[in-house]
């Protein structure tokens, strides 16, 4: 084949254009890295824009109280103390200085009336912590990173005359390909990536000593999800077929409110906000019904009663927080359980009520989108009647494994940040916690890839022209006649969304899970034989046979690491092992590439937190989550010896 | 609750093209970016469409829906009676790039051009401080989710390709108000708004607040306050005044 493919050098390659991949961009270009955005959507389009509530720093502008260690220590709780710690730690420490950042990129929070960044209650958190916008948040935080992006171009304008000259976004762009080069002896490292223009259908490539993944989850995997359909798990199937590790990919967050109806809007998300600013659940006998669903583990920061629950919102040091704002994990199970019980609504969800609890002016102020989206999709105004909702898959804790500082995977100059990246929330994650996420290690992934390009000096792995070749013909295979009377793609999708989400769904077993595992090994075979009709300008098709690939291999890391973990935590719940347990909480499940279709799994001990950390919580919390062998470090034993 | 519905997509590119029928089930609840879905499945894989969320938060899917700017995820089926035929055609204003996808490059150009937030002198990063009262007028206009359909449907360029040029569009002449209207914003924004983005182009015919999925009251609330400061400070005396000393000043120093 002839076809000439475009070329392009950077230093640093950021791969989505999300928040993370943003700020990534954002930091490499600040430490003189010429970058390259490359987005699946227009830019401006991804999927942080879907972000409602807010965004995690303990800034403490409305209670005082708040700081890092009690951040840090509720996205432990939240994440059941399986997260990395070290990640836990950056991410407190550093979340409030990356939102004020933010202001000084043009960015608009909610104001408190000192003037200061307004802060709203969520789930998990302790005390009010999430800087907001109304229900608008990611939007907020992606148009400032975009139009931050823009004022580096405007700049670089004023210099060289081109805008580009630094820092350009390719948009409408896919990368199906990563390069690796070995050198010298050395190991083999990160030389470039393969991609195609979605509007044209031309092939393009980028030679470049350091990728950053942002690519954000795996949600299109499933039937119900909140995700839009660039969530196919591209940067987790990259850096697999790269040669690096996931981690935690059993733990999948269901968010427990999605709306169920009308069918075409199933799954989408109903912000957790709505909860945080006094919204209740009910089930159709009027029962509010989280009282009944409060584990061991948190009997002592929860309401036990409504008239508790409802003083919270007012006076918060003086009574405990009502149930509806458990983590994510425990209201989605809870509403799982009150359907299959008889107590669900019509269209097989559970009531959320904020029509009782708040004035409609209120409600259309602090909960505009919401009020929009149920009015305009659904029919149903907010202000007068309950809305039905249900769980709906929301994001994967599970991701590439990387270093906590620098973000590198271990693949030297692949780097991950947000939510393909693993390890930050451990079993699951608090709302909130995702946008200061990818803020914060964006930062530290586009600085990473910065330092390791310097680290280099002047020699650059070159990309091999077998390879590129490679790619190419790869990229072009459901085109051929190879496929003749292959399948529709979006047949074959639709049949990989009905095996993940009935049989890898929220509750899970090791029957149904085998099952999927044979079925995802009959849909890879079809997928792999995919043929599409037209030609390679914007064709879906196309693009979706492309994405199918990606789609299986992320499923497949899914359900073999969900059938290994025999316990039930976070995002992980196993019908078979209903409990909790401490053997289990120190233990990582790592995946990696076995060829085209199959992975490897290896256990792996997590790291044992630092001491003063660890000090941080009181040793009958501990006490919950690990095993008596792991506590002899605690200050509490140290005193009594 | 499903009938079958009688549907007109055009397809094609920007050279050649034509409305194609297609009838397609329709459900109960659904929109109409289901039905080109629908589509997409069953009887034209390669139906070219851009969208994202399906909710009416990315500004995706804007087409023009029985020749009304739309956003398609945002549409409802039961707008329609069942026998009417459905015609969806792309963006007017943009270049088609293949079936219901546009080309909306200019948009991105404009962006650009348009100076950004000036952060303001001496206040550290944490020390912004900033009343809701005074935040909330930008902050309507950054609820935007830029999906191009007042730009689209703006007469300025609907059909006249040569003022592409001068007008910055809605959208973008909303962004000038935006930070005009930024309480802590260091830049001056009214004389560039006038002079390089074609304020004065826009007869407030309020086609772009119709149009808006986010209901951002354009016109009213963007664009007239925008216009006004501009004419107050060129009829200001004091500020005539103040610009004329400025200008000798520069001469001055340039001298």
């Amino acid at each position: 084949m002839s076809e000439s493919i475009e070329r392009h050098e950077y230093d640093v390659v950021v791969i989505g254009a999300g928040g993370a991949g943003l700020r990534a961009a954002v930091e490499a270009r600040a430490q003189g890295k010429r970058t390259a955005i490359i987005s699946k959507s227009l830019f401006g389009k991804a999927h942080t824009v879907m972000a409602e509530g807010g965004c995690a720093a303990s800034m403490g502008n409305v209670n005082p109280h708040d700081n890092w260690m009690v951040h840090f220590g509720d996205t432990m709780r939240g994440g059941k103390f399986l997260n990395n710690w070290r990640m836990a730690e950056l991410h407190a420490k550093e979340a409030p200085d990356r939102v004020w950042e933010l202001e000084t990129y043009g960015a608009l929070f909610d104001r408190t009336p000192e003037g200061k960044i307004s802060q709203r209650n969520f789930g998990g958190h302790t005390y009010p912590r999430l800087a907001h916008v109304g229900d608008r948040t990611g939007l907020e935080l992606i148009r400032t990173l975009q139009q931050k992006i823009v004022s580096l171009q405007q700049e670089d304008f004023k210099e060289t005359g081109d805008y580009e000259s630094n820092i350009r976004v390719f948009h409408e762009c896919t990368v199906t390909e990563l390069f690796k080069a070995g050198q010298g002896d050395g190991p083999s490292r990160i030389a470039g990536a393969f991609a195609y223009y979605r509007s044209t259908g031309q092939f393009v490539r980028f030679d470049a000593p350091a990728i950053v993944l942002a690519t954000g989850g795996v949600g299109k995997s499933y039937q119900t999800t909140s995700n839009s359909w660039e969530y196919t798990g591209d940067g987790h199937a990259l850096a697999l077929r790269a040669g690096a590790t996931l981690i935690n990919m059993e733990f999948l967050q269901f968010h427990p409110t999605g709306m169920v109806w009308p069918p075409s809007v199933k799954g989408i998300l109903v912000t957790e906000s709505v909860r945080g600013d006094g919204g209740i659940l009910k089930n159709s006998d009027g029962k509010r019904f989280m009282f009944d669903y409060v584990p061991d583990v948190f009997k002592e920061q929860y309401a036990t009663t409504p008239e508790e629950g409802d003083r919270w919102y007012t006076d918060a040091d003086n009574n405990r927080r009502p149930p509806e704002l458990l983590p994510r994990d425990e209201v989605a199970r809870a509403i799982n359980s009150e359907v299959k019980a008889g107590r669900g609504s019509p269209h097989g969800g559970v009531y959320l009520d904020i029509a009782s609890r708040l004035t409609p002016e209120e409600i259309q102020k602090r909960l505009p989108s919401m009020y929009h989206q149920f009015r305009e999709l659904a029919d149903v105004d907010i202000t007068k009647e309950a809305m039905e909702v249900g769980p709906t898959c929301h994001y994967v804790m599970g991701g590439v494994e990387v270093d906590p500082d620098t973000a590198m995977s271990v693949v030297p100059g692949l780097f991950s940040a947000g939510e393909c990246s693993g390890g930050m929330h451990g079993s699951n994650r608090l709302g909130g916690n995702s946008l200061s996420d990818l803020l914060v290690f964006g930062r530290r992934a586009g600085a990473g890839a910065a330092d390791y390009v310097d680290s280099l000096g002047e020699v650059r792995p070159a990309v091999l022209s077998d390879e590129v070749a490679e790619a190419h013909k790869r990229a072009l295979l459901p085109f051929s006649s190879a496929t003749d009377g292959g399948e529709n793609p979006f047949v074959v999708h639709q049949e990989l969304q009905k095996t993940m989400n009935d049989l890898v769904g929220i509750i899970r077993k090791a029957d149904e899970m085998e099952l999927a595992l044979k079925a995802l090994q009959d849909i890879a075979v079809r997928a792999r034989t995919v043929s599409v009709e037209g030609g390679r300008v914007f064709n879906p098709g196309w693009h979706l046979a492309l994405d199918l690939r990606n789609m299986l291999l992320v499923s497949l890391c899914v359900a073999r690491a969900a059938l290994e973990r025999q316990e039930s935590r976070g995002g992980h719940t196993r019908d078979d092992y209903p409990v909790m347990d401490s053997e289990w909480r120190h233990v990582l499940l790592v995946l990696s590439a076995l060829g085209e279709d199959d992975v490897d799994l290896v256990r792996k001990e997590q790291v044992a937190m630092r001491p003063d950390l660890f000090d941080l919580f009181e040793l009958d919390e501990l006490k919950k989550y690990y095993t008596g062998d792991e506590l002899g470090g605690h200050r509490a034993g140290e005193a009594m010896k | 609750m499903t009938h079958d519905q009688h549907f007109r997509v055009w397809r094609g590119d920007d050279e050649k093209g034509e409305l194609v029928d297609y009838p397609v089930e329709v459900n109960e609840g659904e929109v109409v970016l289901d039905i080109i879905h629908r589509l997409q499945a069953t009887q034209a894989q390669d139906m070219a469409v851009r969208w994202n969320c399906k909710a009416g938060k990315c500004g995706s899917c804007s087409m023009e829906i029985n020749g009304r700017p739309r956003l398609a995820c945002m549409t409802r089926m039961s707008t329609f009676t069942e026998d009417e035929v459905i015609t969806v055609t792309p963006l007017r204003t943009f270049p088609v790039i293949r079936d219901l996808v546009t080309d909306v490059s200019f948009n991105y150009t404009k962006a650009r051009e348009i100076p950004s937030f000036v952060p303001p002198p001496g206040v550290a990063p944490g020390e912004y401080r900033m009343e809701q009262v005074d935040v909330e007028r930008s902050q309507e206009f950054r609820k935007c989710i830029e999906c191009f359909l007042c730009q689209n449907v703006c007469h300025v360029v609907r059909d006249h390709e040569e003022n592409k040029e001068a007008f910055a569009g809605p959208r973008f002449l909303m962004r000038i108000a935006e930070l005009d209207m930024h309480p802590l914003d260091a830049g001056d924004r009214q004389k560039e708004a006038q002079d390089e983005h074609g304020l004065g182009m826009c007869n407030i015919t309020k086609c772009c607040t119709e149009v808006c999925p986010e209901h951002i009251k354009i016109t009213d609330n963007a664009l007239i306050p925008l216009k006004e400061r501009v004419v107050d400070r060129k009829y200001d005396p004091l500020v005539w005044l103040g610009s004329k000393i400025f200008k000798r000043g520069d001469a001055r120093s340039g001298a």
